[in-house]
């Protein structure tokens, strides 16, 4: 047993990876379910209450609780990923990306203690609330999330992956649509945020 | 007791995404700047395995555990609403370096400002609910 936790404990190689990602999806489609994540945040608004207000809202949310259930558990998993599974050795960020983060002030980390290297301290460390970088990429690019993928029909799990493999075109068109804003975020606005 | 199945599924999926790393912002950055394989192998792996298992649950018309065939729609057709809608997720995705299922997984991580991002995306979500008869679809 300790051997397995040990082994599963390594970074996974991206084929490992890949393939439990089709096993949850398939998990999912057997208990009933579908492989799509953005959907919640539509159910979140509805149970606040948005309904009343917004038709868009008005729906039987208690129907999409299941996905509820699997955010929950993603929390969960994460929270078990990070205590018990810990990698022995920080992400391992290739050397271009690297160089270019520290030309705007993003430090890769190492070494684990400074940090196992999923998000950057210089954007989600809470003293950095008060940085205006920060909070432009915080809450713009939550909203530019919710938005986007409520107007797309889905996001990486439901159109990347769930929609890809079932050779759907929107799902295609999505897909070019995110790397458009991904790839103009990344080279052109991003660099412009991080050195407000 | 019926959402029991879907919270380990969901444990599971936390684990696959922390220990694929797709959860790190750093990983993104790499990934829509071309320095890495990394992330383009695991969504080219779920791309293809998953094509493979979509086409034989249609194949032999695999029954869900409740006992009816497993229904896998077709989307309706649009330009618009796509690009546009995934332009605009791109941007978010690159910024904050997660999508909507890293989120959650990064919360269980204990960081809290994601929380913030997750409020955002649902604030953003329920704009779009507003604004939705005024967008082309």
């Amino acid at each position: 047993m300790d051997t397995f936790i040990e082994l599963i404990s390594q970074p996974w190689h991206w084929s490992v990876s890949g393939a439990m990602i089709v096993v949850v999806m398939f998990l999912l489609l057997w208990f009933g379910g579908e492989f799509g994540v953005s959907s919640n945040l539509r159910t979140l608004c509805a149970i606040g209450g948005a309904g009343n207000k917004v038709p868009f809202f008005d729906y039987d949310w208690r129907a999409q609780l299941w996905n509820l259930a699997f955010v929950g558990g993603a929390v969960i998993g994460g929270f078990i990923g990070s205590t018990y599974l810990a990698s022995p050795e920080p992400v391992d960020i290739s050397m271009h990306t690297e160089a270019y983060l520290s030309t705007v002030g993003i430090q890769t980390p190492n070494t684990l203690s400074e940090g196992a290297g999923f998000v950057p301290a210089e954007i989600f460390a809470l003293d950095q609330l008060g940085s205006i970088s920060s909070l432009i990429i915080l809450v713009l690019g939550g909203m530019l999330i919710g938005f986007g993928t409520r107007w797309a029909g889905g996001c990486t799990s439901g159109h990347a992956i769930s929609g890809l493999a079932n050779f759907q075109l929107p799902s295609l068109i999505a897909v070019i649509g995110f790397f458009i804003g991904g790839l103009a975020m990344t080279w052109f606005i991003l660099p412009h945020i991080l050195t407000l | 007791m019926k959402l029991i199945k879907y919270l380990v599924v969901g444990i599971l999926f936390g684990i696959v995404m922390t220990k694929s790393e797709a959860i790190s912002w750093f990983r993104i950055q790499e990934m829509f700047r071309f320095d890495s394989f990394h992330m383009y192998g695991i969504i080219g792996t779920a791309v293809i395995l998953g094509a493979l298992v979509t086409f034989i649950i249609k194949r032999v018309q695999l029954s869900n555990l409740g006992g009816s065939p497993i229904q896998i729609n077709d989307k309706n057709m649009s330009v618009p609403r796509y690009l546009y809608g995934g332009i605009i997720f791109g941007l978010g995705w690159a910024m904050t370096g997660a999508c909507p299922g890293p989120l959650f997984t990064l919360l269980g991580h204990g960081i809290p400002s994601i929380l913030v991002v997750i409020l955002s995306a649902v604030f953003g979500t329920y704009l779009y609910g507003v604004l939705r008869q005024r967008l082309p679809h």
